[in-house]
């Protein structure tokens, strides 16, 4: 009350009405100055010209729950080749009245990186429940215990697969990549080359011939009658990949760290391993956040390239069902389905990534 | 312990040598940074140490707990010999604690967590014990207010006495400070002075490179003076700023007073 009172006496003081409200957003965000003002008008303008047609074509004008045939027909999407494949595209040649396995050691993978999110949940019994967790997912998708059927590595693909890939390669790939960065600035000039050797060599070579040479290159050196899994190989594939550039980006924030960080923790009588683990890494690490993060995403990414040596995975699965005749000519449905589900990773691993920056943060 | 560490205090001589230094050298590449160094620092004793910037005074200090290798010479602290043995190492950095000019707080962690680093990991103190012996050490550089907070939200001079601080955590017998007061504004370098000369009141043996005058009269025993890598002079403070003998001194003190 009283501040009304006074606000009409000093009444001058009043915000105009044009800096508040919609109209002031508006103005301070999407009008200050001509350039803006401009570009405000081209976005809306396509904005007019793309939205309402994609709202045509994907929902009023799109069919679900059809045949391929019904499909030729009409001028909207055609949902139906998801709705009619998504568990083949989903869990690819996993025997049918099984696939409520993989599913369920998807929910466990992801319930278990929900909890994990959460730093406060960082201590030991959550490394037992992953170590439990990452048995029972192995069980789950292997079977040929407890009254479990056997299902051999190479029926499975579509999305576990393509999950399995990255969360292991990505998980994996992360510490060797530290170990890497550490040796190549180690005083030991033996562990430095040796690093050094790997980092440049692996990064010097595509990962496609890298899945290549792991598919039929490494086969020919292994002794006769001793086959290593495929997926395996391509897992190590990817792992070793990323690794080299994640040491890359790792000693990118090394170095960043001044050499009183090091003294100090010297001079306080503190090892090596107590040194970099204690001060070094846990600031080295935040600082590259951000390109460790591009980095996980792009390796998420190029799971896909599995593709090449025969592996079913997301990618692969849908491929398949775009080339039986009837779900032919669909591509656009089918690939936007999968660029959603990919998208998903990816966001939440950005999202996330952002979320732990802030909280790591401890400047004022 | 500390009844034992009091008695033992009282058996020695006052004149024991805490660090001995002598004829070391010390090379960077093709440079002889120190040339030739003679100290004898004894028990309780507190030395400051000035000259002019790259004459080897930080250099000087770093030999004496590893962080810098001397290449000629032997240096001596509390009776262990400075070798390439790491367990002499680890014995020698055990009792001397350094505080550097620009602090090296780890900027990660809260300031009790930078106290208490050392004692948990190296000592292997007990956190809950730690924490009491961090609080009361923030407590001796009026502080403890602070605690919880993170290096980067404290001014410069209540960083570097949470440095001071952090160093006493691990209870060394000599303290080392290489011009802890330079890199701060001048309205915080009476701070920081004020808790080093309490520190000196209770008996801590310090090695100080300053150039605060008033900081060596008040609380050195002797002020050295380096230039070009040697120790060229060295006084009691009275001695020293108003009857230096040698003219590179002169030179110096007349330069810096103004
Ligand atoms: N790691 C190093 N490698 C090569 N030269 C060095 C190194 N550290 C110091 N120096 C050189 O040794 C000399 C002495 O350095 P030092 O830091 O001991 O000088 P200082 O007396 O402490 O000077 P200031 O007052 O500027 O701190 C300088 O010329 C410096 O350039
Ligand atoms: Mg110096």
């Amino acid at each position: 009350m009283q501040e009304t009172a006074q606000a009409t006496q000093i009444g001058d003081l009043k915000p105009p009405v044009t800096s508040v409200g919609v109209i002031g957003w508006a103005k301070n965000n999407l009008f200050n100055g001509w350039f803006n003002s401009i570009l405000t008008i081209v976005t809306l303008f396509f904005l007019w010209k793309i939205v309402p047609p994609l709202l045509q074509w994907a929902f009023f004008n799109s069919v679900w729950h059809t045949t391929g045939k019904a499909c030729r027909g009409i001028d909207g999407a055609c949902w139906s080749i998801i709705y009619t494949n998504f568990r083949f595209i989903i869990f690819g040649f996993f025997p049918y009245e099984q696939q409520w396995r993989p599913l369920l050691a998807m929910f466990l993978l992801f319930g278990l990186l929900f909890y994990s999110r959460d730093r406060n949940h960082w201590k030991k019994p959550l490394g037992y429940a992953w170590i439990v967790g990452l048995f029972t997912m192995g069980l789950l998708m292997k079977g040929g215990l407890f009254g479990l059927t056997s299902v051999e590595s190479t029926q499975w693909g579509g999305l576990p697969l393509t999950l399995l890939l990255s969360v292991f390669g990505l998980t994996a790939a992360y510490p060797l990549g530290v170990i890497l960065a550490l040796g190549r600035q180690s005083k030991m000039h033996g562990v430095k080359w040796l690093c050094v050797l790997y980092i440049e060599l692996i990064r010097g070579v595509p990962l496609i011939s890298l899945l290549f040479m792991s598919a039929i290159i490494f086969p020919l050196f292994l002794p006769e009658g001793i086959t290593i899994n495929k997926i395996l190989r391509a897992q190590v594939a990817i792992i070793l990949f990323t690794a080299s550039y994640i040491a890359e980006v790792v000693r990118g924030g090394l170095q960043g760290m001044s050499r009183g960080q090091y003294e100090a923790a010297e001079s306080m009588g503190l090892n090596y391993y107590q040194t970099m683990r204690l001060v070094i890494l846990p600031q080295a690490l935040k600082i590259v956040i951000p390109p460790t993060v591009s980095i996980l995403i792009s390796a998420f990414k190029d799971t896909s390239l599995v593709v090449i040596i025969a592996l079913w995975d997301l990618m692969k699965t849908t491929q398949s069902v775009l080339s039986n005749p009837e779900w032919m000519g669909f591509s656009r449905e089918a690939y936007l389905f999968i660029a959603i589900l990919y998208f998903l990773g990816c966001f939440s691993m950005s999202n996330y990534s952002r979320k732990l920056e802030k909280e790591l943060s401890t400047e004022d | 312990m500390n009844e034992e560490l009091t008695k033992n205090a009282e058996n020695r001589s006052s004149d024991e040598a805490m660090i001995e230094i002598i004829d070391m050298h010390k090379w960077f590449g093709d440079f002889h940074v120190l040339q030739g160094i003679n100290l004898t620092v004894g028990k309780k004793e507190r030395i400051v140490i000035c000259g002019p910037s790259g004459s080897g005074k930080s250099t000087l200090i770093r030999c004496i707990n590893r962080l810098e290798e001397h290449q000629r010479g032997r240096i001596v602290v509390d009776g262990i010999e400075l070798t390439n043995n790491i367990k002499n190492i680890e014995k020698i950095r055990a009792e001397v604690g350094i505080v550097f000019q620009h602090f090296n707080l780890f900027p990660h962690l809260t300031i009790v967590e930078n106290l208490t680093l050392g004692p948990i990991w190296v000592r292997k103190v007990p956190k809950a014990k730690a924490e009491e012996m961090a609080m009361y050490y923030l407590e001796k550089v009026h502080i403890a207010e602070q605690a919880k907070k993170y290096p980067g939200q404290l001014s410069g001079g209540q960083q570097q006495r949470v440095a001071i601080a952090r160093s006493l955590c691990m209870n060394p017998k000599i303290m080392l400070f290489d011009e802890p007061t330079s890199a701060l504004d001048p309205e915080m370098i009476k701070e920081v002075l004020d808790v080093m000369v309490e520190l000196a009141q209770e008996g801590m043996t310090m090695i100080v490179i300053s150039h605060e005058m008033g900081f060596a009269k008040s609380v050195a025993h002797k002020v050295l003076f380096m230039d070009f890598g040697q120790i060229v002079e060295g006084n009691t403070p009275e001695e020293f700023f108003e009857n230096p003998q040698n003219e590179r001194t002169k030179l110096f003190l007349s330069q810096v007073l103004h």
